[in-house]
């Protein structure tokens, strides 16, 4: 129990935030929102898990990746091609050249599914897939990124690269992979209508409850030796690898997982939205997953997830009215967090509730009258 | 070359060259079991590229370094640290965003990999090593206080109780009692004292007041090369060390 309670929860403040998340997302946005807006809050919460693997691995690992549209689209990719092999029935493509085949490769004048298309007719391949290949992915880039212990600018500007290269890649292929458009026209899951609205609300809730177990489980690694590791190491690398520790091991780990968690967003991203395209894969949305985190508060799971929910809901109300207006606003805000409150929403939170806590004991001593005898001694300094 | 010796260190003919420049030239130096032994010389000399050489942080050009008949220079650092050799740096290189529990618990030599440390346990061994530690480096009182907030002093005791938590065989100082207060530099005397008990100690020292009162052997180190080598008061009387380095 106390292993559930402080590992897992983060102890009294851990416990009260997560708690209070999942009554936001489980209980009152279903409560009070209509069917549309709940489906785009979902949509948001897909890039509330790209947004908390960042803080495993920027914030606590001191790693910046401008590179999970890379894992973010991978997941979401993988999903696709599973709905869009089974949208593409014969029957469904009857009116094409080539029967039984995406059409998007038939308006490429491609005549048979490519090879790598062929297992993702399985589903159960298609979701071992979705882990599988960005983790294995994120492990080849770290192992040939931090082995050679190619760190901090240089390692972002990588990540970044080979975003653009993946976006270049999925746009020029057309054939394969449906080119600038993406995957479109995903209808059924396993013959299961997914446009319908309750397929939908599913989808949120399971997505909401997938977010949860990640938290969980990123405060699990971060609650254990291996987190208090991760901060030794953005600290003092050399103090580290010098008490015997394998740096690279620890941050390449950490970026896998990173790309796992970033990969089920993406999935759940097809899911909830009925497309993946190559705009949620490259720089743009790489960087907003930062502002993300960096709004919310690096350092914080949770915070990290309304920094996602917080810049999201801008985006969609401000957009709606000054279009052109959003990207000099959301850029205003990164600038204003990043030198006002470097540690986001998280950063004022912590502030503000240690400020109400004492204010409530102060008044409750007023109210005891009586004078506690300080038994725990604060430890006074020799300097 | 490759005989085995009953030196813990035994170190032949290391040379390392940056770009033609010997900072260390044919050094051969010998460290035995429980034996402290201090290494001085003017700047320059080459004392921190010895210790960057003995655990790995540089590669040396030629030459052998031998712990434990162990060859060091083919393995990587965390392999160095894994056969029992500890180096603490010259500036104070501790955890400043962990406590001082944490500092210690970091540094305790078990849960080394990735899944070690995922699942490992702070159960009552552990905190009983910590806590004989804390005793030692005499922070026991400050064990849940963020390293940031320590003194100069404290700090540097820290990285060595840091060091002495992995029970190295031969525990490296650079530099320890740098920007140490008169009263700092004898506590640190002893504490060194004790600890050479059971292992093989080498710090780098400039503070010659220190190093008369600790030290064993003495080596003075000029250009890379060994000027001259024995008891302390030897040393100070030889004519070429009192030229470079002691007459200044």
């Amino acid at each position: 129990m106390t292993f559930v309670y402080q590992k897992l929860m983060g102890g009294k403040s851990g416990l009260t935030g997560f708690v209070i998340l999942a009554a936001l997302i489980l209980v009152i946005f279903p409560l009070f929102l209509d069917s549309f807006r709940l489906n785009l809050v979902g949509k948001y919460l897909t890039y509330a898990f790209a947004a908390v693997s960042l803080v495993l691995i920027w914030g606590y690992g001191g790693v910046l990746s401008l590179g999970q549209g890379i894992f973010f689209g991978l997941g979401g990719y993988g999903m696709a091609m599973f709905l869009k092999l089974e949208a593409s029935s014969v029957a469904n493509t009857a009116i094409q050249s080539t029967p039984g085949i995406p059409d998007f490769m038939d308006w490429n004048q491609i005549t048979s599914l490519p090879w790598f298309w062929e297992p993702f007719n399985s589903f159960t391949f298609t979701i071992l897939a979705i882990l599988i290949i960005p983790t294995v992915f994120a492990y080849i880039i770290g192992a040939a990124m931090f082995k050679r212990r190619v760190g901090g600018v240089y390692f972002a500007i990588i990540t970044q690269v080979i975003a653009v290269i993946l976006t270049i890649l999925i746009v020029g292929q057309q054939g394969f992979t449906g080119g600038i458009n993406g995957i479109t026209d995903l209808r059924t899951l396993n013959g299961w209508d997914i446009t319908s609205d309750s397929a939908k609300n599913l989808f949120y809730f399971i997505n909401c409850a997938l977010l949860l177990t990640v938290i969980i489980i990123s405060r699990f690694i971060l609650t254990s030796k291996f987190g208090s590791l991760l901060l030794a190491i953005r600290d003092k690398e050399d103090r580290v690898r010098f008490s015997g520790y394998d740096v690279s091991n620890f941050k390449i780990f950490v970026f896998c997982f990173a790309a796992l968690i970033s990969a089920i967003g993406g999935a759940m991203f097809t899911l909830q939205v009925g497309f993946m395209s190559p705009s949620f894969v490259g720089i743009v949305p790489s960087i907003e997953m930062v502002i993300f985190a960096a709004v919310g508060g690096r350092m914080s799971l949770i915070g990290a997830v309304y920094g996602t929910l917080l810049i999201n809901f801008g985006k969609t109300g401000f957009s709606e009215s000054f279009p052109e207006l959003w990207l000099f606003l959301m850029g205003g805000l990164f600038i204003g967090v990043v030198m006002f409150f470097p540690n986001g929403l998280a950063g004022l939170w912590h502030d503000y509730s240690h400020h109400i806590t004492n204010k409530f004991a102060f008044i409750s001593n007023l109210f005891k009258r009586k004078v506690s005898v300080t038994s725990d001694a604060p430890v006074t300094q020799k300097n | 070359m490759n005989s085995n010796t009953d030196f813990t260190l035994a170190i032949e003919g290391l040379t390392v060259s940056f770009d033609g420049f010997k900072a260390v030239d044919d050094l051969n130096l010998y460290i035995d079991k429980n034996e402290l032994h201090v290494v001085i010389g003017p700047n320059g000399a080459g004392k921190t590229t010895v210790l960057d050489l003995i655990c790995g942080k540089t590669k040396s050009t030629s030459g052998s370094i031998k712990f434990l008949n162990k060859e060091l220079t083919k393995l990587s650092e965390h392999e160095i640290v894994r056969q029992g050799v500890g180096r603490k740096f010259q500036t104070p290189s501790i955890y400043e965003n962990l406590t001082v529990l944490e500092n210690l618990e970091v540094s305790y030599p078990y849960g080394r990999g990735v899944f070690g440390s995922l699942f490992f346990r702070r159960g009552t061994a552990v905190i009983n090593k910590i806590n004989d530690i804390a005793e030692e480096i005499m922070l026991v009182d400050v064990l849940d206080t963020e390293a940031a907030l320590l003194s100069h002093g404290q700090k540097q005791w820290l990285e060595i109780g840091m060091l002495l938590i992995q029970d190295p065989q031969l525990l490296m100082l650079d530099e320890p009692v740098a920007g140490m207060s008169v009263k700092e530099r004898e506590q640190t005397a002893d504490l060194l004292k004790k600890i050479s008990k059971g292992r093989s100690v080498l710090v780098i020292e400039h503070d010659m007041e220190f190093v008369e009162r600790i030290a064993q052997k003495v080596t003075v180190l000029h250009q890379g090369k060994i000027l001259a080598a024995g008891e302390m008061s030897e040393v100070q009387k030889d004519p070429s060390v009192i030229e470079v380095y002691l007459g200044h």
